[in-house]
């Protein structure tokens, strides 16, 4: 975790596309924020994000939060859960903050199409671009679980060891929304935070070396 | 969200302070107002209130046919002496003005809030309006949150106030009150004595005569209001040390003027309209200079100018879309000619866009995939996902402006059409819910003026575009209970379409939907086609087994891609020069089977059958319906 920022509020960026859980995740994160007694503040740049489009939610949380947005430039961490979208906002990120990211690619008919070619490189061209970026595919976390959509709570635990709190106040958040569903599912759920959790911090071993 | 999803409203006894939105803020205070009946037509950002309103049981709820019906269900209770309440987003209140300019000199009896809310920056809408605007063409009082909080203090404020002086009150919302979630303290419902509707018609029939009576009280009314606005608890003179720049500020851009300028004198107008113009007066004594800072119209600052005040505004800030900090922050150090504060972080990098598309197996894709193999045709489209049909890969809608319009622009498209154009097919596109908003009229308009006109009705049963709510077409209440249905066949029939020209035709069907549209098009009168099956969000649709690609098969030809399913992946790309010389571009595909739910579209152009079930057991993974990967926790 970066240092905070001079309004000692915590700015956290979640991106995707719509349909990924970007704003489920984003709300568990508030939700935790919350549980430690923050002032918290979440939105989204939505539109029409249930067809597929850009998804951007911002979350800020600290003793008193005014305005609910971002700007740009002042990110403490970036959590991409998808490879392009990632890169899009980089811009967003202060420039000692930290991008997660899921390297899966979601590729929009647009490209299919031929009329857009897909980054060759995300992670590479953030990289030279001086960002720190601990990437990992959690996609193929989330396939190896048996379920997709076990996809955000990966994200979740790859970002739980870079919040100015315990891993573990995060994780109850997530398991308290599965508490009505089978043992089962609240067990996928667990497993999928760890896993996530591991994948962030083998990802940050493999920036340190390639730095 | 899925179809007929009332948000489970937050529990009714609960700790004091929620993580809600400003939509859900809102509804707890309609609820806690006691209020007893609430309508609205969804529309975003605005949808989530009723939504949330129709999980409280002691509140009537309603979806409308449209925004107007919404606003006079919710004056025909507050009539009859109910707290009412009604929501709508901005483009909702062109619609129902009809009803609010004449509502404002009746009055109310009960208290009759109308939350308007305004897509500021346009995420989801076709314009940008700033509602603010019918505050002073009403002459109804505004007002104006800053943040979830607000939103729920100022609905019970509202309340308050419509009863007091007996008028319509309108809270203004826009999209960064509605969908920002924080933290709000929360009361109890109490419950309030109907009074029941008292006869008067010199009140409530409002022909000329009663009319004109009423005007001289609209206005008293607006004094008093004024005089009110000056010692409202909604307005807040926050004192600063730096008073080089004093700002007054409304509604959200309050939030980003204290966090850009923390030791600037600020006036927060909350209480809107009428302006507290002595107040303010008072208040820019004590500035070098004043700034207003406004979303999105400069309302404010023309009326201070008005009164003779000196007061910056849009001439240093931008005329359109929010005014965050990094708008503001640069544009006040211009004004005072200080160096400009440093841009931090860098430039975005560049992204292919990622336009909003339609749904893996929405029945909206064989239709505009038809619809591309027109020739020679003009398409008059309308609001709702199906207006995503004008771009990649179908290019296949022509015109969009408003709810219904699509009917109009035809039968106009069609009398005005120059002689070179003579054999030009006219098509109208138009959803179930949008027809039933404002396009019945229009076809109407075009059965009885004789227009030549092919209609496509596409009937997905649900408000796709904003999250699958219900309407009359759907067979289902706001509470997902059953309702009547309209027979929309039997609907165009009575508007007066020939029976003959009425068909339905499956929207998976495309050979029966191409030559139908082919045949009706040739037709020089009024026709409608029905397409009949369900938004893919709702529960209403059903997902079949998976497709996929025979990679030895796949010949390239690229011709599945252009249905338009963001289910087809391209795995590589060719280039070959044919028997002829012609050079063609090939495509491979594949078909993400997790996504895929079946519905066949991307067989039919297929020619060298390529394409075929996939066996389900064999998939490695659960097969997510609705989205492309990963998907949503519960």
């Amino acid at each position: 975790m970066p240092e905070t920022n001079k309004f000692d509020t915590t700015n956290i960026l979640v991106v995707g596309t719509g349909g990924q859980g970007v704003m489920t995740a984003t709300e568990i994160l508030a939700e935790a924020a919350i549980a430690l007694g923050h002032d918290v503040k979440k939105t989204e740049v939505a539109g029409m994000a249930q067809r597929g489009g850009v998804v951007s939610s911002h979350l800020r949380f600290g003793t008193k939060v005014l305005s609910p947005q971002i700007t740009p430039g002042s990110a403490d961490v970036l959590l991409g859960f998808e490879a392009a979208e990632a890169m899009r906002w980089r811009h967003m990120l202060r420039p000692d903050g930290l991008v997660l990211m899921n390297t899966g690619r979601l590729v929009p008919p647009v490209v299919e199409l031929g009329l857009y070619d897909y980054p060759d490189d995300p992670v590479a061209t953030m990289r030279a671009a001086g960002t720190r970026v601990f990437a990992f595919d959690a996609s193929a976390i989330a396939s190896e679980l048996g379920d997709l959509r076990l996809g955000n709570t990966v994200m979740l635990g790859a970002i739980a060891d870079h919040l100015p709190f315990p891993a573990e106040v995060l994780e109850s958040c997530i398991l308290k929304r599965f508490a009505r569903k089978k043992a089962e599912i609240v067990e996928l759920n667990r497993q999928a935070f760890a896993a996530g959790r591991m994948a962030a911090q083998e990802a940050a071993k493999t920036a340190a070396e390639a730095a | 969200m899925t179809a007929a999803a009332v948000m489970s409203a937050p529990p009714t006894t609960a700790p004091s302070r929620l993580l809600m939105s400003g939509n859900e803020a809102v509804a707890r205070a309609v609820w806690e107002a006691g209020v007893r009946v609430a309508a609205a037509y969804p529309g975003t950002p605005a949808t989530e209130m009723l939504e949330c309103v129709a999980g409280y049981r002691e509140i009537y709820a309603e979806w409308s046919v449209n925004e107007k019906v919404s606003l006079e269900v919710a004056f025909g209770a507050a009539m009859a002496g109910s707290r009412s309440f009604c929501a709508m987003k901005h483009v909702g209140m062109n619609v129902a003005s009809d009803a609010l300019m004449t509502m404002t000199l009746t009055g109310v009896a009960g208290g009759l809030v109308i939350a308007i809310a305004d897509d500021v920056g346009l995420s989801s809408s076709q314009n940008e309006q700033d509602s603010r605007f019918w505050g002073r063409f009403a002459h109804v009082p505004v007002l104006e949150p800053a943040d979830s909080q607000e939103a729920h203090d100022f609905t019970l404020a509202a309340f308050a106030l419509s009863e007091r002086f007996e008028t319509p009150v309108i809270l203004r919302l826009t999209t960064r009150i509605c969908h920002v979630k924080g933290l709000v303290s929360v009361g109890e419902r109490s419950e309030r004595p109907v009074a029941g509707f008292t006869k008067d018609v010199g009140r409530w029939v409002m022909v000329p005569s009663a009319a004109g009576r009423r005007l001289p009280l609209m206005f008293d009314r607006e004094r008093r209001l004024r005089a009110e606005a000056e010692i409202s608890e909604l307005n807040i003179v926050e004192p600063g040390s730096d008073r080089r720049v004093g700002f007054v500020a409304s509604g959200p851009a309050y939030m980003h003027v204290r966090e850009s300028f923390p030791n600037a004198p600020v006036f927060k107008l909350g209480f809107s309209f009428p302006l507290p113009f002595d107040s303010l007066r008072q208040f820019a004594s004590q500035c070098d200079r004043l700034v207003v800072v406004e979303e999105v119209e400069p309302l404010i600052e023309t009326e201070l100018k008005a009164q003779g005040m000196h007061v910056s505004g849009k001439d240093i800030l931008p005329l359109s879309g929010e005014l965050s900090p990094q708008v503001l922050k640069p544009a006040v150090a211009r004004l005072l000619g200080e160096a400009l504060p440093e841009l931090a972080g860098t430039a975005p990098m560049p992204v292919f866009p990622r336009p909003p598309t339609m749904c893996v197996a929405c029945p909206h894709l064989g239709v505009y995939y038809t619809l591309s193999q027109l020739r020679n045709v003009t398409i008059s489209g309308d609001i709702g996902c199906y207006t995503l049909g004008f771009g990649q890969p179908w290019n296949a809608l022509d015109a969009c402006i408003s709810m219904g319009a699509s009917m109009g622009m035809a039968l106009g498209l069609d009398k005005g059409r120059s002689d070179a154009e003579k054999d030009k097919k006219i098509v109208a596109v138009i959803g179930d819910s949008t027809f039933l908003h404002m396009g019945m009229q229009g076809l109407l308009d075009i059965v009885y003026n004789r227009g030549n006109v092919t209609v496509l009705l596409l009937d997905n049963r649900a408000v796709g575009m904003t999250g699958g709510q219900d309407n009359p077409g759907s067979g289902r209440d706001i509470h997902g209970s059953d309702a009547p249905r309209i027979d929309f066949a039997r609907l165009v029939k009575a508007l007066g379409v020939r029976e003959e020209r009425v068909h339905v035709v499956n929207a998976y069907e495309l050979p029966v939907l191409l030559r139908t549209l082919r045949d009706e098009t040739r037709i020089p009168e009024p026709s409608v086609i029905i397409t009949s099956q369900p938004c893919v969000l709702i529960k209403d649709y059903h997902a079949l087994k998976p497709f996929t690609v025979v990679e030895s098969k796949c010949t390239g030809c690229g011709n599945c891609i252009d249905v338009g399913c963001p289910a087809i992946h391209v795995t590589r790309r060719d280039r070959v020069k044919k028997a002829s010389g012609k050079e063609v571009d090939l495509a491979f595909v594949r078909i993400e089977s997790t996504a895929c739910t079946g519905c066949g579209l991307c067989l039919k152009p297929c020619a060298p059958d390529a394409i075929v079930p996939v066996d389900t057991l064999a998939m490695p993974i659960k097969v997510v319906r609705k989205s492309a990967a990963l998907a949503q926790t519960p």
